[in-house]
């Protein structure tokens, strides 16, 4: 399309540049008022409660903490029951990996990511406002409950038997399914909005080899929580089906396995530890130059340390299982993987310690928590390799040499970075810097405490000391050991009470200096009292270190001399580009501030709540609430069409308001959540299998309730699936030829057979009779029925919409978003349908 | 070869390109242990493992020539004339040659990781 004429604003002129920042600071002005001020989706907002709230979980798990400790200070001590002791280290555990460790870095992320990408926000901020409030009401859920007596006391992995046996472990064992499901939702809400923001909204210029690593290792942690958290997610259903309606997924007696759980919760809980040390790590990774004062060495070297880490975190979850009585070649297979992994970690830590090798270090606090960062995290890692040796761990196994190794790694591999990451950013946030006093007397006692605390763990595991217990004997030998392990918690404890002190005392401190590490990346350019949008305009970047290297850039960005200098239109805008080479596609508009996120958050969670005390009935009314929400949510704020289909952005730069398919930030978030989705059942279909791997005969033979759904209703309702899905196509492809009312029949058509198909999805179960209680077989397919079923009634409701907006002229020839997005849902389910319908008609007795 | 090498150079190296050796070696492993263990299941504890080896050792040829495959391309990219390292220029030169230098690391990390995953299948000799 030819381009308007366009007269060129004089960014030299500070009376324009004067009324564009008007401009701007009016279109980006956070709401305000008592509760309003809350319904801000901004990601300086956002990301700050984000990690304040993160922050604060993390100081509660710590606290429980410190309560384990101190009943283990003295043998045969009474301070906690055993009971109350069960709760406490569940909840240290969980708390800290899911409500502190994985939250943290969304949070940090959704703080942090758009100045390091220039960029004026995230693409779905509203998305990341969901992502919080759930993350709020799911953590206050779960962490809430020791207060009532009734918080999960199985162990942050919590192996049936014990915890699906409802007379064992109470509600708390819900408590932690559903509550921490609802998390997980809010993680992969985070993934999204991180896999897009880095992919789609780099600033120009900003080709691969120039992202700062920091979004190198973010993408890879985004794309492992697709695949590692939809696992859990499947297992978290299964167990519920468990607990709840007595489906004998892992009850041995019937026919289940406990032993599956272990395997969905670590192909989960293994990737988790990498998902929550590599983000750590890239805060390492953009501290490291800046003291180093100079680029960092071997940028490839990272990049392969960040994906193949991603990658082989995968082939590790069951050295976790070593002592489950799998076969030896499988422990080795496992074993092997354990071992490979330690090739790219080690290749980051030399990468780093070239840079500050090469360069002319400076000392400064940040640099200090590094340093010990890598000491702490290089004795776990060392460790790690030990328990990866099969005939080792099945020594160590479940005594308290694991809980030391564990606890090395994840506070060299997580805590000190983060702490370190802190001191680096706190003035990029408040303006101000903190104390290197307190900051380096924090560290020196937060370093001491570490060892004091876990160095002695690795003797009393050695000793025999069993994870878990919440006393020993006098004779054990263990007191000495565990009196030291309780100091050193004590003196971890002071230490982070000094930087809480650190960080009060900051509203009293003077305004720092811009940029005060005197850094080259991006998200330095923020002056001292951040403007809430982001950046005066989207740069154009030319090398890693643009801040060192581009001469007169802060003069420029600050002049508004780059791309969108302006708000003319007063809608909040940003820059969307190519993935390789971040060529300007598209100037994307995106949703301000919204109660929508928030009233959706809070439904939903009342789904899973409510479920919790079995209300089934409010829980369903919950569940229309949030769906209305979203719909809502979505009809208000999505797919909107632009009043004029080009913008200038400046830099004689003109380009399109609109955008669907592949091109559009939308179809790659469905893109990503289906793909997540998919994994999830994924893990469902291994579940399948796994059963049949474990049964001598499976199904089993004809018994009361347990006579497979036979062949005909799945091939009926993968016809019907599949018809629906090649429906759609069709609407979408009448509609971009202009045959409006064809497509709209076309898809009143394909949500009729796709509602069909989920009907007789569950027809085949529902007339064979089977019975979900009476065997493991009638219930898992019963699950992959239901699933396919509940899928397909999403794709009606989401063909009913895609109607709705092209009736209402919402969706055009030219305007057409919602149908390609709808359309690429019913790939997938199409994809799950073949596969389902086909392993639960024709396998195995097919084969 | 000079044609295969033009034809490699036609191709604009991606982040799905990136991840071709990983991908194998993944691919490998989910293979090898998913095989190991239905044979070991549906076999009895006491069998032997001669066929596992077997196929375990087909498929480590395979996973290895694709990997070696993506390390040549890789190789072919990173020796087209240009600056010399850290490819830190936005041209499209460099977003290719480190695209390639990565692509060769992640094929060298791979190949190492294939190589481990195949010792167990050779190291035990039954299901036990």
């Amino acid at each position: 399309m030819a381009a308007a004429p366009h007269r060129h604003p004089d960014q030299g002129d500070p009376d324009v540049r004067a009324a564009q920042e008007a401009r701007l600071r009016q279109v980006w002005q956070p709401p305000r008022g008592l509760f309003l001020r809350w319904t801000d989706t901004n990601n300086n907002s956002v990301g700050t409660w984000y990690t304040l709230t993160a922050f604060g979980m993390m100081l509660f798990a710590g606290v429980l903490a410190l309560i384990v400790r101190a009943q283990l200070a003295a043998p045969e001590n009474d301070l906690v029951s055993a009971s109350t002791f069960n709760q406490l280290f569940t909840l240290h555990g969980s708390i800290m990996m899911f409500l502190f460790a994985v939250p943290m870095f969304e949070a940090v992320s959704i703080l942090i990511l758009p100045q390091l990408l220039g960029t004026r926000d995230l693409p779905f901020p509203r998305l990341s406002a969901f992502g919080y409030w759930s993350f709020l009401l799911g953590g206050v859920f779960v962490g809430g409950s020791i207060f009532f007596n009734a918080a999960p006391d199985g162990g942050w992995f919590m192996y049936p038997p014990l915890t699906t046996e409802p007379e064992l472990s109470g509600v708390g064992a819900d408590i932690w399914m559903l509550g921490l499901s609802f998390i997980e939702v809010s993680s992969i809400a985070a993934a999204i909005e991180l896999i897009v923001g880095v992919l789609k909204c780099r600033p120009p210029g900003m080709r691969l080899n120039l992202m700062p690593l920091y979004a190198w290792y973010i993408l890879v942690v985004a794309v492992m929580i697709l695949f590692a958290f939809p696992p859990l997610i499947a297992g978290d259903v299964l167990f519920e089906l468990e607990r709840l309606l007595d489906w004998p997924f892992f009850d041995a007696a019937r026919g289940g396995d406990p032993v599956l759980w272990q395997h969905l919760f670590w192909i989960f809980g293994h990737p988790e530890v990498y998902i929550i040390f590599l983000p750590s790590i890239a805060i390492f990774a953009m501290v490291v130059p800046t003291f180093s004062r100079r680029h960092l060495i071997g940028y490839p070297w990272i990049v392969l340390a960040a994906v193949g880490t991603g990658f082989l975190s995968f082939g590790l979850w069951v050295h976790h299982m070593f002592t489950t009585g799998m076969p030896n070649i499988s422990l080795g297979f496992f074993s092997a993987a354990s071992e490979a992994v330690a090739i790219p970690t080690a290749v980051q830590i030399f990468a780093f310690i070239a840079t500050m090798w090469a360069g002319r270090v400076v000392w400064s606090t940040p640099m200090l928590y590094g340093a010990g960062a890598l000491a702490v995290f290089v004795v776990g890692g060392l460790t790690g390799v030990m328990v990866a040796v099969a005939p080792f761990d099945w020594q160590a196994h479940d005594t308290y040499f694991v809980v030391a190794h564990l606890h090395y790694v994840l506070t060299g591999g997580l805590l000190l970075p983060l702490l370190g990451g802190l001191y680096y950013y706190w003035p990029l946030f408040t303006g101000k810097k903190l104390s290197d006093r307190l900051g380096r007397s924090a560290f020196w006692l937060i370093f001491v405490g570490i060892n004091v605390t876990f160095f002695p763990m690795h003797f009393s595991g050695l000793m025999g000391m069993p994870r878990r217990v919440f006393t020993y004997s006098e004779e054990s030998g263990l007191h000495g050991l565990n009196l030291l392990s309780t100091i050193g918690a004590f003196v971890i404890a002071t230490g982070i009470g000094m930087i809480i002190l650190d960080m009060c005392l900051s509203p009293r401190r003077k305004l720092a200096a811009r940029n005060p590490w005197k850094a080259g990346t991006l998200e330095w350019l923020a002056l001292p009292r951040q403007e809430n949008w982001g950046v005066r305009c989207v740069p154009r970047i030319e090398s890693r270190y643009p801040l060192w290297d581009q001469p007169g850039f802060v003069a420029s960005v600050d002049e508004g001399r780059y791309f969108l200098p302006d708000a003319e239109e007063g809608k909040r805008e940003l820059m969307i580009t190519s993935v390789l080479d971040a060529e300007p596609v598209q100037v994307a508009r995106i949703g301000g501030p919204s109660v929508k996120p928030m009233l959706a958050a809070a439904m939903l969670g009342g789904v899973f709540i409510l479920t919790t005390f079995h209300f089934y009935g409010a829980a369903l009314l919950s569940g229309v609430a949030a769906l209305a929400a979203i719909l809502w949510w979505l009809w208000t704020g999505s797919g909107i069409v632009p009043e004029k289909p080009m913008k200038h952005a400046g830099n004689g730069v003109v380009l399109p308001l609109y955008a669907s398919g592949p091109a559009s930030s939308g179809w790659w978030a469905m893109f990503i959540t289906m793909f997540a989705d998919a994994t999830a059942f994924g893990a469902l279909m291994f579940g399948y299998f796994y059963y049949w791997t474990i049964h001598p005969e499976f199904p089993p033979k004809a018994a009361a309730g347990t006579n497979g759904p036979g062949w005909v209703w799945p091939v009926i309702a993968l016809a019907l699936v599949l018809t629906g899905w090649v429906l759609t196509v069709a609407a979408r492809e009448l509609n971009a030829r202009g045959r409006v009312r064809f497509a709209q029949g076309g898809l009143v058509l394909a949500a009729v057979a796709t509602a069909a198909g989920a009907a007789a999805g569950l027809a085949g179960p529902w007339f064979s009779g089977l019975d979900p209680t009476a065997h493991v077989y009638p219930a898992i397919v019963w699950v992959i029925a239901i699933w396919i079923a509940v899928h397909g009634v999403v794709g009606v409701i989401m063909q009913l919409y895609a109607l709705a907006r092209s009736l209402w002229g919402r969706t055009t020839p030219t305007h057409d978003i919602d149908i390609r997005n709808i359309t690429l849902y019913q790939h997938f389910l199409a994809v799950s349908a073949v596969v389902g319908f086909i392993t639960i008609g024709f396998f195995p007795e097919w084969v | 070869m000079n044609a295969l090498r033009r034809r490699v150079l036609e191709y604009t190296l991606t982040l799905w390109s990136l991840i071709v050796a990983p991908t194998a070696w993944a691919a490998h492993f989910l293979f090898s242990y998913v095989y190991a263990a239905v044979r070991c299941a549906k076999g009895g504890r006491d069998s032997a493992i001669g066929d596992v080896r077997l196929v375990v050792a087909i498929a480590t040829v395979v996973a290895l020539a694709i990997v070696l495959a993506s390390a040549y391309v890789a190789w072919v990219h990173r020796r087209v004339e240009g600056d010399e390292p850290p490819f830190h220029d936005s041209t499209d030169e460099d977003r290719q040659r480190f695209l390639a230098t990565s692509k060769l690391l992640l094929a060298g990390l791979s190949f190492i990781a294939i190589v481990f995953t195949a010792v167990p299948a050779f190291t035990f000799g039954d299901c036990r």
